[in-house]
């Protein structure tokens, strides 16, 4: 019995289609026919693209047929993050106030993956403007847990996370301001990673937080994480903060070993706040990198505690001007009973905002009026270089840094939307990353008895993406651990 | 009670880069409305701001010529207000650490040098333009602004009089003009200057509450405002009454100022470091290069070509104000004219033509070596000054060389070496004394006679004939 085309990871498909083995348009439509099926019950799909990804599979196809390089991501099914500019389709951001937006232009990524020869399916559902841990702020439509239809997929990215794990796509593209990849990655048991601040462009990222954003892929498995990252890295001129580094192949970091890598164990990951059973998975995860010839190393990053406090000062901060632009002169929803400029700025903003928005931009706003702002923004910036001082001295010992991505598995839609403390803490393991600007990665370690994915983090150093990929690979040749289909039921 | 004025100037300045200072569009916003605008200056959702290093460039010129000291790292943050000429709701602007502070600009007031210090001059971007339909409820906006660079000066408060205020402007237009950083055409907006105004009792250490008046579209506007306003807050203070602190318009036809809305009163900016840009580190190697590239500065220009030619202070001054005239002069003097008769000529006749006609010298008709021609026509003699007048008029409407002009109006020398012969004869036999003068050594005496026959054809006779024919008709006459 053959694997279905949906099945098969990114890297089988693209060198199928490149050998001629397969045809782009066979895999896109085994993956809009897999979305027609299963997406009614996960609902990860806002917009299905299936003219244009039938065109762009044709166009892959017919250099094949020419004997020309298709690309590196050749025949690969992608769904993309409502936060991402595309001139296909529509950019909303999961929110009322960007219903019905077009963007004039394609995010750099957009260009890079379409010259890379990628299929783009249509988008995937998230929080609103990123800002959740559950893709429960979307205004567009709930998105499940394929392991759980009941349970969230974690968020922001949950869309792109669900649909992974749904098989929908091969790889979808996220992004992470504080958590948003790698924690539903997490949650819904795919490979998610966060690449160092500055690896990737952010041109046509719609911005959430500027100094934490960063897009990232989630995939099946680590060498389509890998292979991803060969396409969306790299120096950008329309970014100003993008770093002009060489970008390696990262898929030949991928060696199968882990022998005397420095494996970090930060005991502040480790406390009460971890529930049991992810305790268990993770030191089982230990375990295997034990065997494996890694070194065990017990690190500290002592100012854990203040990472959650620290991230939403500077986020909510920054997101309160990015977020300024959206008041209905030029595009987006202009409410319609407005009568002068404050009221259309006024009347507009509340009604198309949600509450976690409005939040959000009511916390910044408040942390850099005059008076405050040294007492907030300022110390969060010194709290920021304290994180960033705790993993530089991790480093100093270990390799990489390993704990858990979530402190608890998936949860019940509406169990922490009342209180959004509550939701905040979801991702106290993965803020702590950007805040650093550091790449992270989180990879399936099992399922609980209640059959929800476990996720395990990574992080490295800034730019050690490399080793990160390597450690994450190696554990997912090794540890004998598959989660297997998800029930979508 | 005597009071003095204690001024202050902002002033915005466009420089003249190619494209705006955080995209790739054109710098001109002339064009048709919103037609130089591209998703980074509309604001669009997921774009990023890169910063134009010419205009970085251009801000360090600026920062040297102005005696500033230039930061070796400072960034870019953002000011939050919402308003529609802005499109993401938030300008680009630099907070706390500008890219150049503390320096200072030497003014000439009635003679006298007063030196102006110079708080900071950052960059930022401009706004969009907001326009209103007449008595309708639209209101429509166009981004082509959007985005230029400005690069903001700001003064210390000691400017003292409204004349010392347009003297700054002066000689702070003079300099950009120096720098080709920027037209400095505040009609056009592409120089904007506001004032910050108080009056205190003279001896009075303490500032008195002041006012910032805006909306000035000339230089002459700005005297006008911030006379009035020195006037209204002694009056104010003299009838027992007290200056509220306000941003005040210009109402040119009216004469006055007038207070303005006050929407940006109570604002809180919320300043904070840009987080999309990286810090502007200019290194000392960068200044140097900037530094070893700036033209000669007006103060050294003048200095110098006042020595070189031999000016006047004045004719220094007025000659140096623009660079292109002083470009001009040098030209005409290196095509062989004098120096103080070409200045002459240069500040009286040309330059009422330019003013009359509105039109700057880089346009203008008359090339330098014409002119040189002409100074030198008028120096030998070959065409007096009242012709020369009716000559340069000529050219300037024309364009025509300065012979051409001088054959086609009969002005042409007369070289019929009989007629100039006999007004030789008639010159010698009118002036016995110089002609014995001469005879007896006193060459200079020669350049006399010359004239006279000079006077005698109306400047017509060709210089190089009379010369020979005075001489040989001196030594004929002598045997």
């Amino acid at each position: 019995m053959t694997t279905p085309l949906y099945k098969k990871t990114a890297r089988e498909i693209r060198d199928a289609v490149r050998s001629g083995a397969v045809t782009a348009t066979a895999v896109t439509e085994a993956h809009l026919a897999r979305i027609a099926e299963v997406d009614p019950k996960v609902d990860a799909f806002t917009q299905i693209w299936t003219d244009e990804a039938l065109a762009q599979a044709a166009a892959v196809d017919a250099k094949v047929k020419q004997g020309v390089d298709p690309g590196p991501m050749a025949g690969v099914p992608v769904g993309v993050k409502e936060l991402i500019c595309t001139r296909t389709g529509k950019t909303t951001c999961a929110s009322k106030i960007l219903e019905n937006f077009r963007s004039p232009y394609d995010a750099t990524i957009i260009k890079k993956l379409d010259a890379a020869g990628a299929i783009f399916l249509g988008k995937v559902n998230m929080d609103e403007f990123a800002m959740g841990s559950s893709t429960e702020r979307s205004t567009l439509k709930t998105t499940k847990n394929p392991w759980n239809l009941k349970c969230v997929p974690g968020g922001s990215s949950g869309g792109s996370a669900a649909a992974i794990s749904a098989d929908e796509c091969a790889m979808a593209i996220g992004s992470d301001t504080g958590g948003s990849i790698r924690q539903p990655a997490a949650l819904c048991g795919c490979v998610g990673i966060k690449p160092t601040y500055g690896r990737v462009s952010r041109y046509g990222l719609v911005a959430f937080a500027s100094s934490l954003d960063q897009i990232g892929p989630l995939t099946k498995n680590v060498e389509d994480a890998a292979l991803s990252l060969n396409t969306l890295c790299g120096r950008d001129p329309l970014d100003a903060t993008s770093a002009d580094l060489p970008v390696p192949d990262f898929t030949k970091a991928l060696t199968g070993d882990v022998k005397g890598l420095r494996v970090g164990l930060p005991k502040e990951y480790f406390t009460e706040a971890l529930n049991a059973e992810m305790r268990e998975k993770v030191e089982a995860a230990v375990d295997v990198f034990r065997r494996g010839g890694a070194e065990i190393v017990p690190v500290s990053l002592p100012h854990t505690d203040y990472a959650i406090a620290t991230y939403y000062i500077i986020c909510t901060a920054e997101a309160s001007a990015n977020l300024a632009r959206f008041d209905g002169v030029r595009y987006g929803y202009r409410h319609p009973g407005a009568k002068t400029v404050e009221e259309m700025y006024v009347l507009s903003k509340s009604e198309a905002f949600g509450p976690e928005v409005r939040r959000r931009i009511m916390l910044g706003t408040y942390v850099l009026s005059s008076g405050y702002y040294d007492a907030y923004y300022l110390k969060a910036q010194k709290v920021r270089r304290l994180i960033k001082k705790d993993f530089d001295d991790a480093f100093e010992q270990c390799d990489f840094v390993m704990g858990p991505t979530s402190p608890i598995p998936s949860f019940e839609f509406g169990a922490k939307t009342e209180n959004p403390l509550e939701m905040y803490l979801a991702d106290i393991y993965t803020i702590s990353v950007n805040l650093a600007t550091l790449p992270g990665i989180s990879i399936p370690c099992g399922l609980t008895a209640s059959g929800l994915p476990a996720g395990l983090q990574m992080i490295g150093r800034p730019f050690g993406e490399e080793t990160l990929l390597r450690a994450a690979h190696c554990y997912e040749q090794t540890s004998g651990i598959t989660l297997g289909e998800p029930p979508i039921a | 009670m005597e009071f003095e004025a204690v001024v202050g100037m902002e002033v915005h300045v466009e420089i003249n880069s190619k494209s705006k200072v955080f995209c790739g569009c054109s710098g001109n916003f002339h064009a048709a409305p919103n037609t130089n605008v591209c998703p980074v200056c509309l604001g669009m959702p997921g774009v990023l701001p890169v910063l134009n290093v010419d205009m970085v460039n251009k801000s360090v010129a600026v920062g040297l010529a102005l005696n500033c000291t230039i930061s070796r790292w400072s960034k870019l943050d953002r000011k939050n207000y919402f308003y529609p000429d802005m499109a993401k709701n938030y300008q680009i602007s630099q907070y706390d650490l500008p890219l150049c502070q503390n320096g200072w600009i030497d003014i000439e007031v009635d003679g006298q040098t007063k030196r102006i210090g110079i708080t900071r001059a950052h960059i930022e971007e401009d706004t969009a333009r907001n326009t209103h339909t007449i008595g309708g409820n639209q209101s429509g906006v166009d981004f082509n602004r959007s985005g230029l660079p400005l690069l903001e000066i700001v003064t210390e408060p000691d400017i003292r009089s409204a004349k010392e205020a347009l003297a700054y402007l002066t000689a702070l237009k003079q300099m950009l003009q120096y720098l080709d950083v920027s037209d400095c055409n505040m009609e056009e907006g592409s120089l904007r200057a506001e004032a910050n105004i108080s009056v205190r009792p003279v001896g009075q250490e303490k500032f008195g509450t002041k006012t910032e008046v805006k909306n000035v579209a000339s230089f002459s506007g700005v005297h006008k405002a911030i006379e009035f306003e020195i006037a209204r807050h002694i009056k104010l203070i003299n009838s027992g009454g007290k200056v509220v602190q306000e941003t005040r318009g210009w109402d040119a036809d009216r004469g006055i100022t007038v207070p303005q809305r006050l929407k940006e009163s109570a604002h809180d900016y919320r300043y904070f470091p840009e987080p999309d840009l990286v810090p502007i580190v200019v290194d000392e190697a960068w200044e140097q290069r900037i530094r070893e590239s700036l033209p000669e500065l007006p103060a050294a220009r003048r200095s110098r070509m006042g020595t070189q030619y031999g000016l006047s202070a004045y004719d220094a001054n007025v000659i140096t104000l623009s660079q292109d005239t002083a470009n001009y002069y040098e030209q005409v003097v290196a095509a062989g004219a004098d120096a103080k008769k070409a200045a002459n000529w240069l500040m009286v006749e040309l330059q009422s033509l330019l003013s009359a006609a509105k039109q700057d010298i880089r346009d203008c008709r008359v090339s330098p070596a014409d002119l040189a021609a002409l100074v030198g026509l008028i120096e030998s003699g070959a065409i007096n000054g009242k012709m020369g007048k009716d000559v340069i008029a000529e050219m300037f409407e024309t364009g025509k060389a300065t012979q051409d002009i001088v054959n086609e109006q009969g002005l042409s020398q007369i070289t019929d070496t009989g007629e100039i012969e006999a007004i030789i004869r008639q010159v010698l036999a009118d002036n016995p004394a110089q002609v014995e003068q001469f005879r007896s050594g006193k060459d200079k005496v020669f350049g006399f006679l010359v004239g006279q026959v000079m006077r005698a054809t109306q400047g017509k006779a060709n210089p190089a004939l009379l010369n020979d024919l005075l001489r040989r008709e001196l030594s004929r006459q002598e045997n």
